[in-house]
Formats: C-alpha cells, sequence, structure tokens
C-alpha cells in the first residue's frame, strides 16, 4: 500500500525509528523515512486527531495507538469526531482513515494493559469496527481498511502477533463477508481474533463428546456484521455460540446473541450461548488471569455442558 | 489596506451581525432550536482573520457562523441549515455548530471545546506533505487554553515545524467562568511562547487583526513555522440562549460596547476617506435584504426526507452492507 500510494502514512508512538513496540511497523522507517512514518509525541487523543486533519487534507493515514488501552484517551476523537464528521456535515466530509490498535488479555500484564474493548466501538454509529483474526486478514483487511473512503478501527490480538501463519492467497477479500472456517451441520460458533483459535482448538473435543459436528465462522469485520452468514448457518444447524474475550456484561456478543434471538428465534433448538470473559478487571497472577477469559479447554466445556442441558 | 478589502469587510461584518440578530429573533419565534451561540462582538477577529487568511483551510469552534459567512458560505444555506431544513449546508444535520464547505476550505463548527485544534494541525502536516503553499489556520476560545489538546497540539505543530496559525479569541469568558477563575496565566499568549511566536493584539480593531493575520500567514507559509495570535475580544451575548449571562458586569459591557467592532470599522473607514455615508447606507440595506431573503428561504425550504436519517453515514461501498 504504501509503495503503491505516497498519501498513506503512518503515526503513533514507536512506530518509527524504534520499529514499534510489537515490531508490526519494523523497517518501514528505513524504507519510507520519517515524513510517512512519523514517531509522535505519547498523546493519544492528539494523534486521532491529527489523523483526522491529515485525512481532511488529503491523506491516507493510519494512525496506530500502541495497545486499545490507550485508546480511551482518544475516545473523543473517535466517538465525537471520526464517527460523526461525514454525517453532521451532511456528507461533505470523508475520512479515509485508520486506527489501528492490539487488544486482548496478553501475559500478566494487569487490568490498565490486558483487555478488549470491542464493545465501546462497535456501539458507535459511523465507526467500521474491523478484526484481523490471522495472517490472511491482517494482510487483505488492512489494505481493504486503508482503501476505505471511511473512517475504521482495526482491531487486532496481542498474543496473536508471535504467531507463524502462512497468508492464503485470495482472490478478492470483503472483510464485509465472515468466513465459514470449518463446515459443519449441528452447532454454529462465531468468534474471531485470539478466541477463534481456541475454538478451533475446542471443536475436536466438543464433536466427541456430543457427536455432533461444529461450524465454525471468522468475523474480519464487526460492524457492519455480516448477519447473512450467520443466519444462513443457524438456519442449518439451529444452535448459536458466540466465543469473545471481552467481560460477558454488555459485550460485543450479547450484542450478536440479541440479534440472532430477534432475527431467527423460530430457526432455534436451544437458547444462544455466550462464552466471554469474566466481569472482572484483568488480575496479574497467572491462575486467575486465565479464569478471568476463556480457554480452549473452557469453551469445550461450556459447549458440551450447554449441548447436554438442551439434549443435542 | 486596499480600499476593497476595507470595503468587503464592512460588508461581511454587517453580514454577520444581521444575520446573527435575525437568528436570535429566530430563534426566539422558534424556527431555531438547540444550541445557538452568537459571536456579536467578535466579528472583527472573525471577518479580519479569515480575510487576511484568504485560501488556506480554515478550523474553528461552535460560535461560527460569522466565520463560515466570511469564508464564503451563503447566508441562505447557513440560515437554512440552522432551521434544520434540507437546504441547509449539512442538509439539517449538523445545525449551528457543525457548518462544513470542503470546497471553501471550512472544516467547521466543532462542538467539543479544543477538538478542532488536533485537527488543524493534523491538516497543515498534510498540506506541507503534499506540497501545497497554504497553511491552516484554527480558532478556539480562552477555555481551550486549559485543555490538554491546546499544550498536545502546540508542541506537535512547534516539533513538526508546521504552517499553523493559532488564534485564540480571548473573550474573557468560558461560558460563564470569567478567564482569571479559570486559568493560572491571565496573559494566554504567554502560554504559547515556549512553543512559537506570540503576540496579544485588539481583537475589536479590524484593521490591526488584518495587519496580525496577513503578517502571520506570511511567517508561517515562508517559514513553514505556526505562530500564535491572542486577540482581546467580547461577546455582547451570553453564552448561548440558554444562558442569562448575567454574570457580567454592566460597566464591562459598556467598555466593550464603546468600541463596537461594526461601529468602529464604519468609524474609522470614513474618517480615513475608504468609503463614505453612502457606502454604508448601500451596504446596510443590502445587507437586510440578503438576511430577509434567508430567513424567507429557510422558511419556505423543505425539512429532510424521512430517508435521510440512514444518508451519509458510510460511504458506498460500506453502505451496500450495512443492513
Amino acid at each position: 500500500m504504501m509503495e503503491r500510494d505516497e498519501t498513506v502514512v503512518i503515526l503513533g508512538e514507536d512506530v518509527g525509528f524504534y520499529g514499534g513496540n510489537y515490531r508490526v511497523t519494523e523497517g518501514l522507517y528505513a524504507k519510507y523515512g520519517e515524513k510517512r512514518v512519523i514517531d509522535t509525541p505519547i498523546a493519544e487523543n492528539s494523534i486521532v486527531g491529527n489523523a483526522i486533519g491529515m485525512a481532511l487534507g488529503g491523506l491516507r493515514p493510519v494512525a496506530e495507538i500502541m495497545t486499545v488501552n490507550f485508546i480511551l484517551i482518544a475516545m473523543d476523537q473517535i466517538v465525537n469526531q471520526m464517527a460523526k464528521l461525514r454525517y453532521m456535515s451532511g456528507g461533505k466530509i470523508e475520512l479515509p482513515m485508520v486506527v489501528r490498535t492490539p487488544q486482548g488479555v496478553s501475559k500478566q500484564l494487569a487490568a490498565q494493559h490486558s483487555q478488549s474493548l470491542e464493545r465501546f466501538f462497535t456501539s458507535v454509529p459511523g465507526l467500521i469496527t474491523m478484526v484481523a483474526s490471522d495472517a490472511t486478514a491482517a494482510y487483505y483487511g488492512l489494505k481493504k481498511a486503508i482503501e476505505l473512503d471511511d473512517p475504521v478501527i482495526f482491531l487486532e490480538h496481542e498474543l496473536l502477533y508471535p504467531m507463524k501463519m502462512e497468508i492464503q492467497k485470495r482472490e478478492s477479500f470483503d472483510p464485509f463477508r465472515a468466513d465459514i472456517v470449518k463446515e459443519g451441520k449441528d452447532i454454529t460458533v462465531v468468534s474471531y481474533l485470539k478466541m477463534l483459535h481456541d475454538t478451533l482448538k475446542a471443536v475436536p473435543v466438543i464433536e466427541k463428546e456430543l457427536d455432533v459436528s461444529v461450524e465454525v465462522i471468522n468475523l474480519h469485520s464487526l460492524n457492519p456484521l455480516d448477519m447473512e452468514t450467520i443466519a444462513n448457518s443457524v438456519k442449518k444447524t439451529k444452535r448459536f455460540v458466540i466465543v469473545t474475550e471481552e467481560p460477558k456484561t454488555g459485550s460485543f456478543a450479547a450484542e450478536v446473541v440479541s440479534k440472532v434471538s430477534e432475527e431467527l428465534f423460530y430457526h432455534l433448538d436451544a437458547p444462544p450461548l455466550r462464552i466471554c470473559g469474566e466481569d472482572v478487571p484483568t488480575p496479574y497472577n497467572r491462575k486467575l488471569e486465565l479464569l478471568s477469559i476463556p480457554t480452549p479447554e473452557k469453551i469445550a466445556q461450556q459447549i458440551v455442558y450447554w449441548g447436554r442441558e438442551h439434549g443435542i | 489596506m486596499s480600499k476593497s478589502i476595507v470595503e468587503r469587510a464592512y460588508y461581511l461584518m454587517k453580514l454577520g451581525r444581521v444575520f446573527e440578530e435575525r437568528a436570535k429573533e429566530e430563534y426566539m419565534k422558534g424556527n431555531i432550536s438547540g444550541f445557538l451561540h452568537l459571536a456579536i462582538g467578535e466579528e472583527a477577529v472573525h471577518v479580519g482573520a479569515t480575510l487576511a487568511f484568504g485560501k488556506g483551510d480554515i478550523f474553528v469552534h461552535y460560535r461560527e457562523h460569522v466565520w463560515a459567512l466570511a469564508k464564503g458560505m451563503s447566508p441562505k444555506s447557513l440560515m437554512a441549515e440552522l432551521f434544520g431544513k434540507k437546504t441547509g449546508v449539512s442538509k439539517g444535520k449538523g445545525g449551528s455548530m457543525h457548518l462544513y464547505e470542503p470546497l471553501l476550505n471550512f472544516y467547521g463548527g466543532n462542538a467539543i471545546v479544543g477538538a478542532q485544534i488536533p485537527h488543524a494541525v493534523g491538516a497543515a502536516y498534510a498540506r506541507k506533505y503534499l506540497g501545497h503553499t497554504e497553511g491552516v489556520l484554527v480558532a478556539f476560545g480562552d477555555g481551550a487554553t486549559n485543555a490538554g489538546n491546546y499544550y498536545e497540539s502546540l508542541n506537535m505543530a512547534a516539533l513538526w515545524e508546521l504552517p499553523v496559525l493559532f488564534v485564540n479569541e480571548n473573550n474573557l469568558y468560558a461560558i460563564g467562568t470569567r478567564i482569571d477563575r479559570a486559568s493560572a496565566v491571565k496573559e494566554l499568549y504567554k502560554k504559547a511562547k515556549e512553543f512559537m511566536p506570540a503576540e496579544r493584539v485588539d481583537g475589536m480593531d479590524f484593521f490591526q487583526v488584518y495587519d496580525a493575520v496577513s503578517k502571520a500567514k506570511e511567517y508561517i507559509e515562508t517559514e513553514g513555522k505556526p505562530y500564535y495570535i491572542e486577540f482581546l475580544t467580547y461577546r455582547y451575548e451570553p453564552h448561548s440562549m440558554s444562558d442569562p449571562g448575567d454574570y457580567r458586569s454592566p460597566r464591562e459591557l459598556k467598555v466593550f460596547h464603546d468600541k463596537d467592532p461594526v461601529e468602529f470599522l464604519k468609524r474609522e473607514g470614513i474618517k480615513r476617506g475608504l468609503f463614505d455615508e453612502n457606502f454604508v447606507k448601500e451596504i446596510d440595506e443590502r445587507v437586510e435584504e440578503e438576511i430577509e431573503e434567508a430567513v424567507k428561504f429557510a422558511l419556505e425550504s423543505p425539512e429532510p426526507e424521512d430517508a435521510e436519517l440512514f444518508t451519509d453515514i458510510f460511504c458506498e461501498v460500506c453502505t451496500d452492507v450495512v443492513p
């Protein structure tokens, strides 16, 4: 993208000279220079505010917020400004910009450095929220996000960064269409980011214990949400589960379950199930930390229990 | 300063004054609703700065009707916006605090105090990067200078050497709190002095505003660095229509009324032989007519269609997939 389009710039804390805290911008500074890979002061609200101005001034900025935890400082610029300028101007203002940030419960970083906040973005009208659950989605998805003429929040997961994955070559990639990563006929499980991988680890156990086949859907975009793919799957399997890492109360998962209940109630043979993090700030202690979020074992256990309860 | 600029300034200042006085009346009648922040008394800053700044990008705050008029927005589309009509500059979706016209390099209008300051810094970055010659002007009130965004932006503009002109409209009050009760540093330009050249100028005097901004524009565009001007000015009206404004003394009001910027320019213009009584009479009549027409246009304009509720949220690519 940066090679093809010189209006694409990156700004954020430590993205340039230092190479990015998670090394995701490594090498870009050397290749494109400090005018395009811009090290900013620690001032998140201004990083996003600057990106808005850059987009107004003719650039396609990618603003990086080091981790989602600090994005709360930028919420005025995200919620009041970038999400609303198009609408408030009657369509006169276009903001081709991306705010890219990793989130999720990492390893023993405690409550202020370890959390998932997608609920805040997906509940804001005018904000596209995309997620990169694997290398393919990261590659094609981020490209798409930069090409769009709308503001995008692009979420990644800190623990997916060190994972080695192949990019699958795709003829076309539409982030607004979810992927069925595993076909099945008895239970639909929707997930994204790290929980998608944990779900896939749990699936063989579930299939064996319940003697069923599980369909797994990978979301690339949380808002807009591809309800069509979800609906087609639920109509086939009659059962719906969503797995997310965020605390359960008021979660994005709650929103999807509401949609499924409203739109697909009479197709369901069992109550929808949410598997989410606990309603607690993330603890530092590793044992407690693992208790606060879903793990492959817990995902398998809860789905098996729920399956037996409802005669699946 | 050329005669034609002063003539234009008198026309725009009078237009702004009458526009806002009429907006106040229409608010009382119930034709305009929501928040309405009037800038009556601050016209010399809004018009003087806009005329002197010329073509570059302008970012301002929620008290922006006169800035918008000076930048070339039509009183009709502006009044229609205040009426919430389809023909308004933002299709009736923005209202008083959200006026934008990218074709005129006018980017609002912002209802969050100081939020526009980083936008201006980013725009200046983009303009410089793309090799444009014009700088960016951002205006904000005295209240904004006590918030974090303000310091972040001064720092970044100075650090990256960006052509931004910071215009502080010090009207002494942040809503109802007088500056000496909100700011530890009373001379606001001093809050910028560590970052860039900064000065204080009489904001009731069009000639001083115009000269200061002209020089500052020249500086930011040739040096490629930021500059800061604090204008001392005053709003005769309360903060908004819902504010009784009883926190200000009659004596203070009189001091500033005695230097009313529109009357001042009229007097000085005639005294300096830049225009005469006939010109003033002609302009005053023309402005009354224009505003009358704008109100008529706004009144007769249709409401937005119901379907407009769902447009302008996403660009077309995404509109296709949003249910």
